[in-house]
């Protein structure tokens, strides 16, 4: 494999007690859109998060670029969370201009006069293209959760990160403005060529948007001791030309007796 | 329809609300009224008109023996004292409640010695602030801080921590520096908190002011009830509690007019004190 942009080796995640990951192999390729779906608990945001930096591995090795992952979260990758993802206490322009302003203003973090202008003009097209110019003005808890997110993006993408990580970024939105989004999100992926992955709850997203999909879920069970064993990638898929073969959601995720599963959609 | 889906109109809302005063002061005034029946000379239950008087001439007529406008002296000593020591208590809240509940190390440093201090129940400092201070303003001054300080810093620091996490991780990949995560994102979401806690610190720091000022004192609105009562003068101190009562919404309604004016965007959602 050429291009190898992230590659993760035997990583383990652990909170006390409980193991939640283990044994994640992974190897993505620079520009890949990879999706992760998984049930409830299985770890999926938790390996997000390691891919972040906010969180460290147990066990294992992460590498971006050949290099040791940060070991915190830096401007070369980008993030959008379901919630919280926008500073509530800045305008849609002021979120807009934030990474501007943290670059040319060292101390303070806050541009005045000229600078500030000219940084307001720069931002104009991102604004056009999320559809946000009329709404310019206006705080986060007054837009809709489509347009927040909109906004989440479009921040996200400011520092021109090669990684954009999106934790469960549609979760709370309607499914027509959800489609929208895909819409969008496909755009920016084919325009900016990043690689970008993207934990879900629904599949069909996952087919949908990726060209990449893993599933997370657990190998081994001992029933006495739930928390013994973590769960790894189990299903690999590459979605890049056609999905006709891809399996279905219950090959995917098969009945255990031993547990409930979270809800797939 | 049942009591709890009928809501009173704008009108009604607003005589309710008055409804409880007035017969407070009906009731006073009947008592009042009663006792003077007996003894035209009661000192305990003035009439309305007496206290007015007496309010008027500690407003309006100088005092005879120092020529002052007691009112306003008291007054003007009172609210610089708790001025001073609100605007210093703020600035020990704000900086030290920000290093708690951002920095880590700071918390394992300063948060237990804070919380241990915070029980401490002020009064008991206060012979210690006269015997190092002096009688003067200082003691008086120190008192409302050591009484509020740790309290309003705790809360700015659980303010802190009380940041969607998100925020600051998206900070961090928008390439900000710690000091400008300060100044951008853990004030601002921080500010208005701290007006809230200063706004419940003022019930506190007037106690502890008026009781400075009872204890030792030349003026001020705490002395000047303390000394009058030698006297059982109730036509004074009756209207000087309502005006400090008065002050003390006064001064909790521009705070909180001030953080809508200056954080509009922490008050779009659902009602706050």
């Amino acid at each position: 494999m050429s291009d190898v942009l992230i590659s993760v080796r035997n990583v383990s995640k652990a909170y006390g007690e409980t193991l939640v990951l283990e044994r994640v192999n992974l190897d993505v390729e620079s520009e890949t859109f990879c999706t992760i779906v998984g049930a409830s608990g299985c770890g999926k945001s938790t390996f997000l998060r390691m891919l972040l930096s906010q969180e460290r591995p147990t066990g294992g090795t992460i590498k971006i670029a050949n290099e040791p992952i940060a070991d915190e979260p830096t401007p070369d990758r980008g993030i959008v969370f379901q919630r919280y993802s926008v500073f509530s206490h800045l305008t849609v322009e002021g979120n807009l201009l934030l990474a501007t302003e943290f670059q040319h203003a060292p101390l303070t973090g806050r541009l005045m006069g000229k600078a500030r202008a000219s940084a307001l003009e720069a931002i104009e097209d991102t604004l056009e293209k999320i559809g946000l110019s009329s709404a310019r003005k206006r705080y986060p808890a007054q837009l809709s959760g489509g347009m927040q997110q909109r906004l989440a993006i479009a921040q996200a993408l400011l520092k021109k990160p090669k990684i954009l990580l999106l934790d469960e970024p549609f979760g709370a939105l309607d499914p027509g403005i959800r489609s929208d989004m895909h819409a969008l999100l496909r755009q920016l992926w084919k325009e900016l060529g990043m690689t970008i992955f993207m934990v879900t709850h629904d599949i069909h997203e996952a087919f949908k948007l990726g060209t990449r999909m893993l599933v997370f879920d657990k190998v081994r069970h001992d029933p006495h001791q739930p928390d013994a064993f973590g769960a790894t990638i189990t299903y690999d898929l590459s979605l890049k030309d056609d999905n006709t073969n891809a399996p279905e959601a219950d090959e995917l995720f098969p009945a255990r007796p031993d547990q409930t599963k979270g809800p797939l959609t | 329809m049942r009591i709890i889906n009928r809501n009173p109109s704008r009108l009604t809302n607003f005589y309710l609300g008055l409804l409880p005063f007035a017969v407070t002061a009906a009731a006073y005034m009947i008592a009042s009224h009663y006792r003077r029946l007996d003894n035209p000379s009661d000192k305990l239950l003035p009439s309305i008109g007496d206290m007015g008087a007496s309010f008027y001439r500690m407003a309006f007529v100088p005092d005879r023996r120092s020529g002052d406008l007691l009112l306003w002296i008291d007054t003007a000593d009172s609210l610089w004292r708790l001025g001073f020591g609100m605007a210093l208590a703020t600035l020990f809240a704000l900086s030290i409640g920000l290093m708690i509940g951002f920095i880590p190390h700071a918390r394992s440093a300063l948060a237990p010695y804070i919380a241990t201090f915070s029980l401490i129940p002020p009064v008991t400092v206060l012979p210690i602030l006269f015997i190092i201070f002096g009688l003067g303003e200082a003691a008086k001054i120190a008192l409302i801080v050591i009484g509020t300080a740790p309290v309003m810093t705790r809360a700015t620091a659980q303010a802190v921590m009380d940041i969607p996490r998100e925020l600051i991780i998206k900070a961090e990949t928008l390439g900000a520096s710690v000091l400008q995560m300060l100044f951008r994102v853990v004030l601002p979401q921080t500010l208005p908190r701290l007006i809230t806690s200063l706004r419940l610190a003022l019930a506190p720091a007037w106690i502890f002011l008026i009781s400075a000022e009872a204890i030792a004192s030349t003026t001020g609105l705490g002395y000047r009830i303390f000394l009058v009562r030698r006297y059982l003068a109730m036509d004074i101190i009756l209207p000087y509690v309502v005006w400090i009562t008065l002050l003390a919404f006064i001064i909790d309604r521009l705070l909180r007019w001030l953080s809508r004016r200056a954080f509009p965007w922490d008050h779009l959602e659902g009602d706050s004190l």
